[in-house]
């Protein structure tokens, strides 16, 4: 007879006060959403039944844009409008965007992150991208007849912070509740690893259109546990249909082409390639608006010999992932490929060649990223009950330091530390009586910060006058479980409280967001302070929710005093949520927060004491 | 504060049951990590974030040999001093000079099997100092002597770290 299975009171909604929680592949060339529905991962197709959504947006006169295959149809005729690959430029300035050339956009130089001018005005890539997370969201909500009360984003495992804070700025504007940034390769693991029920340590190999990620994982029932990770955020399909593209206008001696040609030359070179999955070779014709016609044909040995370099270079990070996992290739139980630019055969010959197996292609690379975000997205809404989910630690893909006299860059958390984690250092004055220390938070594994990606500089001011050397100001870096950087810092010698203004290097200010914010709702038509009201009603739901199964299931670690003054704070929330002022929300929703602080510290310790208490028991 | 040891509620020892760490770590983590509270309050979610760096940090000790006999180290009071005290004994040194001259001829020839022999070697004596700590600490109680096990131990990590920069440059 099957046993029944009846959980604890409050831990497990019923089905019908489940959360609709979506895991979204934002990708370069394709983007995907995904959910759990009785139980099964299923990625939400478009109302022609299309699982993808290209990852194109294309922006008209007006202000309005259009996203994915209606925009991918005019990127040969609208290039300048018609924004492909954006994920390249998230978090990145202009110099480091590789084939600037090649890129047929008007690309507005401005410090910090790039920006492109489009018929609807200056655009950042933060916009570009919540646009297609915009469309993947109403996809969602007409799919599941319902408002989304939370998201999972995957992000390559080798973003850095800036190019996070991207994904998760876009996110926000996008009207999203981003629940978490996950990173790919870790997404593909718990998708693969609870469809297989694998157990022992895989590599994940995930080529996607514009960035490589490689990463270790420990399998263990219940546990996903990245070991190491590596890559390279710079690489990727599109680099093959690049030198594919460069190939045929060398082949065909073609003048330096305009735009339109370039896109349209671009197109039939990335055809090409998928072609040439499946032959042994392919035609690549296009006619130029000059009205000469390319025509072209390659075999697949010649492809292989003009992208070898490129499939070498993924090998590297998968050496410096066995090395600092401490690994070898003999300790691999298996290689899960993730991404479409895996299913090109000279990629899967050199990863069977270095693992010495043959690699795992039993999931569709194209979705699996997208399943694995919605299985974790499904687990963080709390719609899993305790003991049939899963706990997921990840690492952070590259050192994070602050740079020290000589331009010298000082690691202060090394990369595959796992998150979240935080660490302090102390730094001291140069001068007598100085007042003020700049600092400059790098991100890389170079010594020299001039060799690292600059994420924030800020600065230090009203430090007491004291002799050089005396004063102590800690710095304290904490990551989140986004693998999101916080800096701060404090003088604490004297304890006197100084202020900190962090400049993000790539990131966009507080300003630019509410600017961004303001402009969508213009053109939505829609009303700031109404958002803010249907935002804050929904924080306050939540939160009277979580408190009141927190205190059902933790009540008794509460005197009554401390339980009168949190009913209390609950009761001072109710009543504004039923009105229509959002600042009188706030204010109680910071105030029941404030009020559970010291209940919420209790019922961690109280956690870690039944957490050991269980092993004392078990291990008798 | 807590030591690490009981954080995880085990015996303040260099000598270390993995298994048992391992488990108390992830049934903590079980219970205190993020991904438990996403929906939950702010003060909630501080409070989550707070005790699982702190818990992630106490694992990072304990699991390195180095960073778990420093903490046991300081525990008794003890400061290895890595960075002030830099007197040694001079076999140690001397046996320091020549895994560094290998090393650097390693390099040179770009020879990645002469690397991996070094590496080898490197983790023999990794081992054997390993076992000298454990004994100086667990059995002795002899905290100076280990003190000055550690820094040598450290010698040899720093040594194992420019081992990993010499197979990249070699790549």
């Amino acid at each position: 007879m099957a046993l029944l299975q009846i959980s604890e009171p409050g831990m497990s909604p019923a089905p019908h006060e489940q959360r609709l929680a979506v895991g979204i592949d934002l990708g370069t060339t394709n983007s995907l959403v995904a959910t759990v529905r009785s139980g099964v991962p299923v990625v939400l197709p478009d109302s022609l039944g299309r699982p993808l959504l290209p990852s194109v947006v294309r922006y008209l006169q007006g202000g309005k844009a259009e996203v994915g295959y209606a925009a991918q149809a005019k990127q040969a005729v609208d290039p300048k409008n018609t924004v492909v690959s954006v994920k390249r430029f998230m978090g990145r300035g202009l110099k480091d965007v590789a084939h600037v050339e090649n890129a047929p956009y008007d690309f507005v130089d401005a410090p910090g992150m790039v920006q492109l001018r489009t018929a609807a005005g200056v655009k950042s890539p933060v916009e570009v991208s919540s646009e297609i997370l915009k469309a993947l969201r109403e996809r969602a909500e007409i799919s599941l007849s319902g408002s989304i009360s939370g998201a999972v984003i995957t992000v390559p495992a080798y973003f850095d912070d800036a190019q996070r804070q991207a994904t998760k700025d876009a996110g926000k504007l996008a009207g999203l509740n981003v629940l978490r940034l996950l990173n790919e390769p870790t997404a593909a693991a718990i998708a693969y690893g609870l469809e297989n029920a694998a157990e022992g340590v895989y590599a994940v190999y995930d080529l996607g259109g514009g960035t490589f990620d490689l990463s270790i994982l420990r399998l263990s029932r219940g546990v996903f546990e990245v070991v190491a990770t590596s890559g390279d955020s710079m690489l990727g399909g599109d680099d093959f249909d690049q030198r594919l593209f460069c190939w045929a206008v060398e082949q065909a001696k073609l003048p330096p082409l305009a735009p339109r040609d370039m896109r349209l030359l671009q197109m039939k070179a990335r055809e090409a390639k998928e072609y040439l999955t499946f032959h042994g070779e392919a035609p690549l014709t296009a006619k130029l608006s000059s009205g000469e016609l390319v025509d072209l044909a390659i075999d697949s040995e010649t492809f292989c010999s003009i992208t070898q370099t490129l499939v070498n270079k993924t090998l590297g990070p998968v050496r410096k992932a066995l090395r600092d996992a401490s690994l070898t290739v003999e300790d691999i139980k298996g290689v899960v490929m993730v991404g479409g630019a895996t299913r090109m055969p000279q990629v899967q010959r050199a990863v069977a060649e270095f693992f010495r197996r043959d690699p795992l292609n039993n999931l569709d690379p194209d979705k699996v990223v997208a399943l694995g975000a919605a299985m974790q997205a499904n687990v963080l809404a709390g719609n899993k009950p305790q003991g049939e989910d899963w706990l997921l630690l990840d690492v952070i893909p590259l050192s994070l330091g602050i740079e020290t006299m000589g331009g010298l860059a000082e690691k202060i958390i090394p990369r595959n530390t796992t998150i979240p984690a935080a660490k302090a250092q102390e730094f001291t004055t140069f001068k007598d009586g100085q007042a003020g220390m700049s600092f400059h938070v790098v991100q890389g594994e170079r010594e020299l910060v001039a060799d690292c990606r600059s994420l924030a500089r800020f600065e230090l001011k009203g430090i007491p006058p004291m002799a050089a050397g005396a004063a102590r100001v800690r710095v304290t870096f904490q990551v989140d479980a986004d693998g999101l950087l916080h800096v701060t810092a404090r003088e604490s010698s004297t304890g006197a409280e100084a202020s900190v203004a962090v400049k993000p290097s790539y990131g966009l200010a507080d300003a630019d967001i509410e600017r961004m914010l303001r402009d969508s709702f213009e053109h939505a038509r829609d009303d700031m302070h109404a958002r803010a009201l249907s935002e804050y009603r929904v924080d306050g739901q939540r939160l009277l929710e979580a408190t009141r199964s927190a205190l059902s299931q933790d009540g008794r670690l509460l005197d009554d005093g401390e339980r009168r003054a949190i009913d209390e704070a609950i009761q001072s929330l109710e009543k504004p949520l039923k009105g229509s002022d959002h600042r009188a929300i706030k204010q109680a929703i910071d105030a029941l927060n404030r009020a559970t602080e010291e209940f919420a510290q209790r019922r961690m310790d109280e956690g870690i004491r039944r957490a050991l208490a269980g092993k004392r028991i078990g291990s008798l | 504060m807590q030591s690490h040891f009981e954080l995880f509620g085990l015996p303040p020892a260099f000598g270390l049951d993995k298994q048992a760490l391992e488990k108390a770590y992830r049934e903590i983590q079980s219970r205190v990590h993020p991904d438990r509270f996403a929906h939950a309050g702010d003060a909630e979610r501080r409070a989550s974030l707070q005790w699982t760096t702190r818990v992630n940090e106490a694992y990072r000790v304990l699991k390195d040999p180095v960073q778990r006999a420093k903490h046991i180290l300081e525990l008794h009071g003890v400061d290895v001093a890595f960075e002030t005290n830099t007197h040694m004994p001079s076999d140690f040194l001397l046996q320091q000079l020549e895994l560094r001259e290998e090393l650097e001829a390693a390099l040179r020839k770009k020879d990645a099997s002469r690397l991996d022999a070094l590496r080898t070697a490197l983790y023999g004596q990794t081992c054997v100092l390993e076992g000298q700590i454990g004994d100086a600490i667990d059995r002795k109680k002899d905290f100076e002597e280990a003190a000055g096990q550690v820094r040598k131990l450290m010698f040899l990590d720093r040594l194992d770290a420019e081992i990993d920069e010499a197979y990249e440059e070699i790549e």
